[in-house]
Order: C-alpha cells, then sequence, then structure tokens
C-alpha cells in the first residue's frame, strides 16, 4: 500500500499526522507530506486508511 | 442585550441569537435540513444559514462568491465591521488572498504543532494550579473557574502581553464577540483591543521581546516591514480567536462528560482513548460559526443570493449531518469516520487549530485526573452562549473523591 499527501488540497488540519504520526509529518506551515515514498509499511494499514478517512479536505489518498 | 421577538419561522425568519437557538440548535438544524436546509433571515440583514454538511464545505471553498472581508455573524446594526485604526480588518481570517495569504504565513509558525508541544507544559502547570485553587472545595463552576482561564492566558503568554490583564482581555473578547449585538459593547471590547495593541506595539519599539508581537513587527514580506495597521489587526486577531473558541470548546466537553456517566469513565481510565474523543467532542460541539459576504448575485442550492447577503458558515451544523455521519447527534467517543469541519475548510482552516487541541487535551486530561468523577450541581443553572461561538458560561458542578493532592 502506498499513499500520498496532495499539496495543493491540503489545508493543514493535520488529522492524518495525529493520527498516525508513523506515517506523516507537518512542516512549520502545517503541510503535511508523507514519510519516504509513501509506502505503508506491514501492519500500519488501518492507521494509513484511517488518515485518508479522516482528512476534512479529502487530501490523502492511495496511490497503489 | 435586548430579547429578540421570538422566531415564528426558522426557514425564513432564522435568529442565531434567539433564546432557543442558542440553547438547542441541534433540533433546529435537523428539522431546516428536510424543510429548508439553506434558511434566510432578513432579521438585522439579509442572511442565510446553510445546515448541511455539503453546502457549507462547498461556500467555504468558493472564495470567489463568499468573501472573508465580512465574517462577523452579527451584523452590527448597520455600523462598519472595521476599526477605522484596523485599515485590514482582522488577517487573515477577515482577508480574501493576497492580504490572507502572506498574514496567514507569518501566522503560521507560532502555532505549528511542533511550536505548539514548547507551550504544552506551561498549559499543564496553569491546569494544575486551577484546579488546585477549587479542587478540595468539592464544587466549582468549571467553566468560569477553568476553561475560561486557560486559553486566554496561553494566548497572553504566545502574544507577550502581561496574563495578569487575561480578565480585562476575557471582557474585551466577550464585547466583540458574545456582545457584538450591542454597540456600546462592541465598541468597548474594540476600543479597548486596539487602544492596548497601539500601546503595546509602542512598548517593542524600545523592548523587543521574544513574542509573537514582536516578532510580527520586526518581519519583512517581499524586503518590506510589515504595515502597523496590518500588525495591530493580526494581534487583535489572535487575541480575540484564541480565546472564547477553546475556552468554549474546554466548557462543553466538561459539560458533556458531567452528564454521561460513561464517557466520563471510559477516558478517565483510558487515556488512548484521548486522540479519537477529543475528535469527536470537537465535532458534536464545535464552537464556531463564521460568516461570509456574497460578491455579486448568485444562486446557490436554489437560493437567490444577492451581493451584501451574508451567509453564516454554519460548521457545527455541518458536523451533525447524518448524511456524513452515522448517528450523527449521538457522542461516540471512538468515532472512526470523523471527517469533522470543527476547524473549518479550505484556506482559511483554523490557524490556531493545533494549539487549540493541545489545550483542550491538556485540560480535560488535568481535570479527569484529579476530578474523575463530577457531576452537575443540583438545580444547577447552565448557561450558554452563543452567535458566533457557543459554550457553558455558567457550569457549576460537584465532584466527591477528587484528588486533592498531586498523585
Amino acid at each position: 500500500m502506498r499513499i500520498r499527501v496532495d499539496p495543493d488540497t491540503c489545508q493543514g488540519h493535520a488529522r492524518c499526522y495525529g493520527l498516525a504520526p508513523e506515517l506523516f509529518d507537518v512542516d512549520d506551515y502545517g503541510l503535511s507530506t508523507v514519510v519516504g515514498d509513501g509506502t505503508v509499511p506491514a501492519g500500519l494499514e488501518d492507521k494509513a486508511r484511517l488518515a485518508i478517512a479522516n482528512c476534512p479536505e479529502f487530501a490523502v489518498e492511495e496511490i497503489d | 442585550m435586548t430579547t429578540p421577538e421570538p422566531v415564528v419561522s426558522w426557514e425564513t425568519d432564522f435568529d442565531v441569537l434567539s433564546p432557543e437557538y442558542v440553547a438547542d440548535p441541534f433540533v433546529i438544524w435537523d428539522r431546516l435540513r428536510t424543510t429548508c436546509p439553506v434558511a434566510h433571515t432578513d432579521r438585522r440583514r439579509s442572511s442565510w444559514l446553510p445546515t448541511t454538511y455539503a453546502d457549507v464545505v462547498d461556500l467555504a471553498h468558493d472564495i470567489e462568491h463568499f468573501s472573508s472581508l465580512e465574517i462577523s455573524v452579527i451584523p452590527f446594526n448597520g455600523a462598519p465591521e472595521r476599526e477605522p485604526v484596523l485599515a485590514y480588518g482582522l488577517p487573515p481570517i477577515s482577508a480574501d488572498p493576497p492580504l490572507h495569504t502572506w498574514t496567514r504565513r507569518l501566522l503560521l509558525p507560532w502555532f505549528s504543532h511542533r511550536k505548539v508541544q514548547e507551550y504544552e507544559p506551561m498549559t499543564r502547570s496553569l491546569c494544575v494550579e486551577l484546579i488546585d485553587g477549587f479542587v478540595g472545595l468539592g464544587s466549582a463552576d468549571a467553566a468560569r473557574d477553568y476553561a475560561q482561564q486557560i486559553p486566554v492566558r496561553v494566548i497572553a503568554s504566545i502574544l507577550g502581553v502581561p496574563s495578569e490583564l487575561s480578565d480585562t482581555f476575557t471582557g474585551w473578547v466577550r464585547d466583540v464577540l458574545e456582545f457584538a449585538d450591542d454597540p456600546e459593547r462592541r465598541r468597548h471590547g474594540a476600543e479597548g483591543l486596539v487602544d492596548f495593541f497601539v500601546a503595546e506595539v509602542a512598548r517593542r519599539a524600545s523592548e523587543p521581546g521574544d513574542d509573537l508581537l514582536s516578532d510580527l513587527l520586526h518581519s519583512e514580506v517581499d524586503g518590506h516591514p510589515v504595515e502597523e495597521s496590518v500588525v495591530l489587526g493580526v494581534a487583535a486577531l489572535v487575541l480575540i480567536a484564541g480565546v472564547d473558541t477553546t475556552w468554549s470548546a474546554i466548557g462543553s466537553s466538561l459539560w458533556h462528560l458531567a452528564n454521561h456517566a460513561g464517557d466520563r469513565a471510559l477516558l478517565a481510565g483510558d487515556p488512548e482513548a484521548m486522540p479519537l474523543a477529543l475528535e469527536e467532542l470537537l465535532r458534536a460541539y464545535s464552537p464556531v460559526t463564521m460568516a461570509r459576504v456574497v460578491t455579486e448575485d448568485i444562486e446557490f442550492a436554489g437560493c437567490p443570493m444577492k451581493a451584501g447577503d451574508k451567509v453564516l458558515m454554519n460548521f457545527p451544523a455541518a458536523n451533525r449531518d447524518p448524511a456524513v455521519f452515522e448517528d450523527a447527534d449521538r457522542v461516540v467517543l471512538d468515532r472512526q469516520l470523523n471527517r469533522h469541519v470543527a476547524f473549518g475548510s479550505g484556506i482559511h482552516r483554523c490557524a490556531g487549530s493545533n494549539l487549540a487541541r493541545m489545550e483542550l487535551r491538556v485540560a480535560l486530561e488535568e481535570w479527569l485526573r484529579r476530578i474523575p468523577e463530577f457531576r452537575l450541581a443540583d438545580g444547577a443553572e447552565v448557561t450558554w452562549a452563543g452567535g458566533q461561538v457557543r459554550g457553558p458560561r455558567r457550569l457549576p458542578v460537584v465532584f466527591e473523591g477528587a484528588r486533592t493532592g498531586l498523585p
């Protein structure tokens, strides 16, 4: 499973980071990015799905 | 404040300041979503009230037709919303791009996730100190003695202004938000805030500090210093937006826990339940309604909106929309799907959301650690403020077996 954050859609709610700090990072302006290339380590898929399902801007998506 | 005329039709004559709406807006929204999802009123000024998640989010994202130049949900009886000295209003909240964009960038690093961690120890000791003050008494006003006291002091420290003035700050903020319908109180609050920050800015010319206000004064944008009226507006915004909102969220959460023994026991017994629970409490008791002003005649959701009309950004109602949230009117502390918009949606997402979350979490953690068992006092008269920000103003609770000393 691989995920990404759309930088044009992210508004810095930081819900993804709050739910899965292993998978996301946030910068000083609130913008979220995925850790590494967005590949979700085994066992963290549920957290990734939770992050996708809770982003108020629909900015987190599964890419493959 | 005068009591408004009773509302005869919520569809065509709504009033967010009516006692009914302040006490229990939830049943009104539930009904409007069925009968008239975007209600209208001509009270004070032609205004629209959306109640569905989809409409509120669409409105928030259409910044071309729905401007943030007028954000008060209570039109000021024809008076202009801006103080003359604040030529730019309260940017970035009352601005559209491009002013919005660069003023927001000045502010965001002060409220980043990383920066907010620095404020946590101070917030925690403040909560401990407040609880020490009443824990031995067996009763407290959880709104006035606790919730109200926390955010104002944290924000004062970030701004670098004296926290001893917190009651004064709270008074001004209530004047401009809660009592905006009363021209004298509103003026009193606005002038108090502006005069205070004018003096603080002058003081910093000779005594710069390591604080947000000093930082704003010494920032450069495109090689130019930031105009003083912008600095004043941003500083006033930080105080206004950082006080009433989080205080209301803390108060509403404690009100909920005082009334729900199961949720209280769950949160007091399992700290790991807190992250999801916080989001659920924010969803169910979202304090803040904003406003937009229509820039040109437009039909939205079948409604003929005219340039100059107000649209209330009803984030609290969006968060109770059953089309998006299963069992929307029930608080489910471990709710998994919770795309709530308590902090807004789009480019105006609350710049202080990381701070608000930290304050709410720490306030609840410290309260529950010392006072895990509490309930509303017998015959307690809980009072609520509403309009722009909804939350309890009086919340008398009693507790037994509280931990008077630190464990």
